[in-house]
């Protein structure tokens, strides 16, 4: 029951940041804390802090600009973890994939842990990908304990 | 005897019920936001999860400085449920507020400048009211000690109605609820991050939250007193009430906007000035 | 009483032998160090054997060429102000002082003779006053051999002076001594005169024309203190027979028959203490060199002011003069603390904090009750301590950083640890639990409830919030961790570190080992003034608690190193956004460029600023001083 009560899995918190969406899956990620959807109830908590965050949400492709920031705000979250890229361009560019000022999706600044394809991604696929992110985040902390008895 | 027993109930207790309390705040602004809310002890899962964390910081004085708000806050309560001097219980809680909010000026970051002046504000505005109910208790029982005035005849919110409601008033403050949660709250802040706490995480930002659990059980122990009297079975009414100012937080948190600090500092003032001063006017013609 | 006249007359010796000592060299500093030690040794000598002995003690019945030497001394005060009166063509301060000690000598030569009291007394309140004067001035002036050297490095604009400074330093310290020994009211007077002209001599010490403006003002406000103090006397010498405080106070104490005298008297000492509406000159003594404002304007000269009222505080129970001061004490308390909160210059915001505690001293004195005395008693003795170390700090930062502006002391911590550390714990004392100055607020909330004084519980409990305010706005500015700043290089001297180590070490001590100053020395002395016990006013059980508090804040950042707690902590930048330029100090602006962060405290000149608040303030306790004298000395004749 304690162990249980450990888990990181039972109290998410994430980051949302827009890297350079066209703001339709930001919008779709509010959504997903609406009454309709409700993330709060598996303990979801949009901060909008890293130093507080467990789930870096992205949305959006990365260009030069914000490719130091994204850099360092996940510098900035504490162990364990993980990215989610929100929408097909934060999967790999997306439809502004051939701009010129777009490098890619997320993953190439960070490593990415879930992919959650669509333009605009659906709130039910938003919250899969975060259960799923959750889940990630349990066996990351287990490997971190393991590591820190060594 | 008893201020033993009740202070190591406090220090086990404490927390569980401010736990508790923030569990039913979130599930209850909810359900009155019609959503279903999440579970009842989450605040605990929160908070172990965060015990779990990496902590990264900033500089090396921010462990001592929140570890300095943790103690002096469990102190306060400690020393207000033994039954101690309430003037001096509410000077501990001060020296609390600024161990917390030099923790944040430590860190030399915008957002936690920024929460630290408001939070300094807050705390302007807060302190005539709360050192008027130490006085207010003092007119009408004698006597500074808790431990006297929880054996009153009669109980005190009688004699101090101004006061008591000047005292609800400020609790949106101490609460950090809207409309008066301008340097740190549980809701997402838009215009500052998330003020005081930005620069904290994982287990300093546990133990802050613990802290908050133990100042609200404070808080609400303080509601009692205004009820509880020498009769057994003002417990039995006391607590009632001081979870009806909860709910009514709570119902204020959910209608109410956040407010500029000036409309805090005056609106505060005025009420301490027109509530509790007239209260205490009128109990010195009384007493 | 040899002790007694030792200290009264040796600074005045030094003072003369160091007016002469014009080279500035290791022979001038020894002769102060040495001349400190002796007062010093002195003074605690005679603590130690008037603590033994617990008794009053009064001395010198017959002092005939005493008076004449006074009168003589009088006269050559006078004929100093009415020459800077004209050097500087302000008239009225020439007019003022001719008056004054006109009507003074009037009564000397021409005046009825009554039978006089002894002119010379000694109680547990004289040992205190000693020991401030002695300790925390001696310290002082060792600071300021330091401090001088590296002002005059600093500004080789101004004319060095400084043997001149150090005999009016201690010129100062001698007239202290002998105003808080002297019973005879005329005594008082002249030791009173003294300091008005050090302070006046001090504040102008740079001679550019602001501090020549600023000295003036001190000078004519202190001045009017000083008629209202001679119409005192000769009312009281010619109406009531009485020309000795002592006998003021028995005679007055709990009835209206001397409210004149003492409504003057308590007139001169608001003024002494630059409560509201004389605040004015206190605020510009600042231009003076620091350990002028550290001894003079916040230390001891203003305290004689509040002592002056403490002694008086018999005769202001229940009746309009009381009202008086506790009215213009409590608003003092509170406009001034309003006023603080706008100011960024750290003397400035010294200058209203040291106005605004008189304020509450001075309230305390007025209930005229056991307990607010035993209050008023006890924030002198803390704010003496504190107020000096702060304002010797904000010295020792001015010459190091080059700025006494509170904005630049963010991150002071990284920069001067040790001025920091030292600064924390003078805050600290100014009002954090469970240091001193809390004890005392504490007691006086307890004073003002008890003798239903509303309107000063108003003034108080909205006056700590305010003052809560701007102290620690300050200490949030030191505790700021700048990472990577340069230390920068320790320039404050031996002689500096010395005092302002002893000042704080002094202050902790006081702060653990209170209960003992109040039941051996404190107490008894209200006993014989009140003439009955009261309990202790925070009981043992309050006074543990508060001595716990001490060790928990001394013991945590032990036990939390000890407990490496925080050991694996990993160390990240602040977040800006996410576009830290990488040092914590600037950022990335939209165009790609680093600008700089700057953190500002907040000062909300909208609201509490001087052009705001000054002149309200003025005028209304101006006018709240003439309607209460009006009426009292109306009511009276």
């Amino acid at each position: 029951m304690v162990l249980f009560m450990l888990n990181v899995s039972k109290s998410p918190w994430l980051l949302h940041y827009d890297g350079s969406s066209c703001n339709g899956c930001d919008i779709e990620v509010l959504a997903c804390l609406t009454p309709i959807y409700d993330v709060e109830r598996f303990g979801v908590i949009n901060t909008g802090n890293p130093k507080h965050a467990d789930i870096f949400l992205i949305t959006g492709g990365i260009n030069k600009q914000n490719e130091p920031v994204v850099r360092q705000i996940y510098e900035q979250m504490p162990n364990p973890k993980v990215v989610v890229a929100v929408g097909i361009c934060a999967c790999n560019g997306g439809i502004f994939k051939e701009c010129y000022n777009i490098l890619g999706g997320v993953d190439t600044v960070l490593p990415v842990d879930i992919y959650v394809p669509g333009c605009a991604a659906r709130p039910e696929a938003i919250i899969d990908g975060v259960v799923k992110a959750v889940a990630l985040l349990d066996e990351k902390r287990r490997v971190r304990k393991e590591e820190a008895r060594q | 005897m008893w201020s033993i027993i009740s202070v190591a109930l406090y220090l086990i207790l404490g927390p569980v019920v401010g736990g508790l309390l923030a569990g039913f705040d979130r599930k209850i602004s909810a359900r009155l936001q019609g959503r279903q809310g999440p579970p009842l002890l989450q605040p605990f899962y929160d908070l172990f999860k965060l015990f779990s964390k990496q902590s990264v910081v900033v500089n090396n004085v921010q462990d001592f400085l929140v570890c300095g708000f943790l103690v002096f806050i469990v102190f306060t309560g400690g020393l207000f449920f033994s039954g101690g001097d309430l003037l001096l219980v509410f000077f501990a809680l001060t020296l609390a507020g600024i161990f917390f909010m030099m923790s944040a000026c430590s860190a030399n970051s915008p957002y936690s400048a920024m929460g630290a002046q408001r939070e300094l504000m807050q705390m302007m505005a807060y302190e005539p009211m709360v050192l008027l109910t130490a006085i207010g208790f003092y007119k009408s029982t004698g006597s500074f000690a808790v431990s006297d005035i929880i054996h009153s005849s009669v109980s005190n919110i009688a004699y101090l109605p101004g006061i008591f409601i000047g005292f609800l008033f400020i609790l949106a403050i101490k609460f950090r609820k809207s409309p008066f949660d301008l340097s740190t709250s549980h809701h997402a802040h838009q215009e500052m991050v998330k003020g005081l706490t930005t620069e904290l995480s994982g287990n300093i930002l546990a133990l802050v939250e613990l802290s908050h659990w133990y100042e609200n059980a404070f808080l609400l122990g303080v509601v009692g007193l205004f009820i509880i009297n020498s009769n057994w079975w003002s417990f039995l009414i006391a607590v009632p009430v001081c979870i009806i100012a909860y709910f009514m937080e709570i119902l204020v948190d959910n209608t109410f906007p956040r407010v500029k600090w000036e409309v805090m500092l005056k609106s505060t003032w005025l009420v301490t000035l027109v509530a509790g001063v007239i209260n205490l006017m009128i109990l010195s013609f009384i007493k | 009483m040899g002790v007694i006249a030792f200290l009264i007359i040796l600074p005045f010796v030094a003072a003369f032998f160091l007016a002469f000592m014009k080279q500035q060299g290791k022979m001038r500093d020894y002769f102060i160090y040495t001349c400190c030690a002796v007062i010093v040794a002195a003074v605690l000598y005679f603590a130690v054997t008037n603590l033994i002995n617990s008794e009053s003690r009064s001395y010198l019945l017959e002092t005939r060429g005493l008076d004449t030497a006074i009168l003589i001394g009088e006269f050559g005060l006078m004929g100093l102000v009415v020459y800077y009166g004209f050097h500087y063509k302000k008239y009225y301060v020439a007019f003022l002082s001719i008056a004054q000690t006109g009507l003074i000598a009037w009564l000397e030569l021409f005046g009825k003779k009554i039978p006089e009291a002894n002119h010379i007394l000694s109680d547990k309140l004289t040992i205190m006053m000693c020991l401030i004067i002695g300790v925390v001035g001696c310290l002082i002036c060792v600071y300021a051999v330091g401090y001088m050297k590296e002002y005059r490095a600093h500004h080789p604009e101004y004319r060095d002076r400084s043997a001149f400074f150090f005999a009016m330093l201690f010129v100062f310290l001698g007239a202290m001594f002998g105003l808080v020994f002297s019973n005879n009211l005329t005594w008082i007077y002249f030791f009173w005169e003294i300091t008005s002209i050090c302070s006046f001599l001090l504040i102008g010490y740079n001679q550019t024309q602001e501090a020549i403006t600023n000295s003036i003002r001190a000078l004519w406000m202190n001045l009017l203190g000083g008629l209202g103090f001679a119409v005192a006397i000769v009312y009281g010498t010619l109406v009531l027979n009485v020309a000795d405080l002592h006998g003021l106070v028995t005679l007055g104490a709990g009835n209206e028959i001397a409210i004149i005298p003492v409504i003057l008297l308590a007139f001169a000492g608001i003024t002494k203490s630059a409560q509201f509406p004389f605040s004015g000159w206190l605020l510009g003594a600042m231009v003076a060199p620091t350990p002028t404002s550290a001894l003079l304007h916040s230390a001891t000269m203003v305290k004689a002011g509040v002592y002056l009222l403490i002694r008086l505080s018999p005769t202001f129970a229940g009746n309009l003069a009381g009202t008086m001061v506790t009215t213009i004490g409590g608003f003092t308390f509170f406009a001034a603390s309003l006023l603080a909160i706008s100011q960024s210059d750290g003397k400035k915001v010294l200058a209203y904090s040291t106005i605004s505690n008189l304020g509450l001293i001075t309230a305390c004195a007025g209930v005229g009750m056991h307990e607010a005395v035993w209050a008023g008693v006890f924030l002198m003795m803390f704010h003496a301590v504190s107020k000096s170390l702060m304002f010797l700090s904000v010295g020792a930062v001015e010459n190091s950083t080059g700025s006494r502006n509170i904005e630049d002391m963010h991150g002071l911590i990284v920069k001067l640890p040790g001025l920091a550390f030292v600064m924390i714990v003078g805050i600290a004392g100014m009002f954090l639990a469970p240091f001193g100055m809390l004890i005392s607020k504490w007691a006086a909330l307890k004073a003002f409830v008890d003798s239903n004084s509303l309107l000063l519980v108003v003034f108080l409990i909205f006056g700590s919030a305010t003052t809560l305010f701007y102290w620690t706005k300050w200490l949030g500015k030191l505790v700021a961790v700048l990472h990577h700043s340069a230390r920068l290089p320790n320039t404050v001297g031996k002689s500096e570190w010395f005092s302002l180590i002893s000042q704080a070490v002094l202050m902790i001590s006081l702060c653990l080992t209170f209960p003992l100053v109040s039941t051996y020395i404190v107490e008894p002395f209200l006993s014989d003034m009140f003439h009955q016990t009261l309990p202790a006013i925070i009981s043992s059980g309050n006074v543990n608690i508060m001595i716990m508090m001490l060790c928990a804040i001394v013991i945590l950042p032990i036990a939390v190193r000890f407990l490496t707690f925080g050991k694996k902590n990993k160390i990240v930048m602040s977040y800006m956004g996410g576009a830290n330029a990488g040092d914590d100090r600037n950022f990335i602006d939209s165009f790609g460029d680093s600008k700089p962060m700057y953190l500002a405290n907040w000062y909300m000149e909208d609201y509490f600023g001087e052009k705001i608040i000054l002149k309200p303030a003025i005028m209304l306790a101006a006018a709240g001083l003439i309607v209460m004298m009006v009426i009292a000395i109306g009511g009276a004749v």
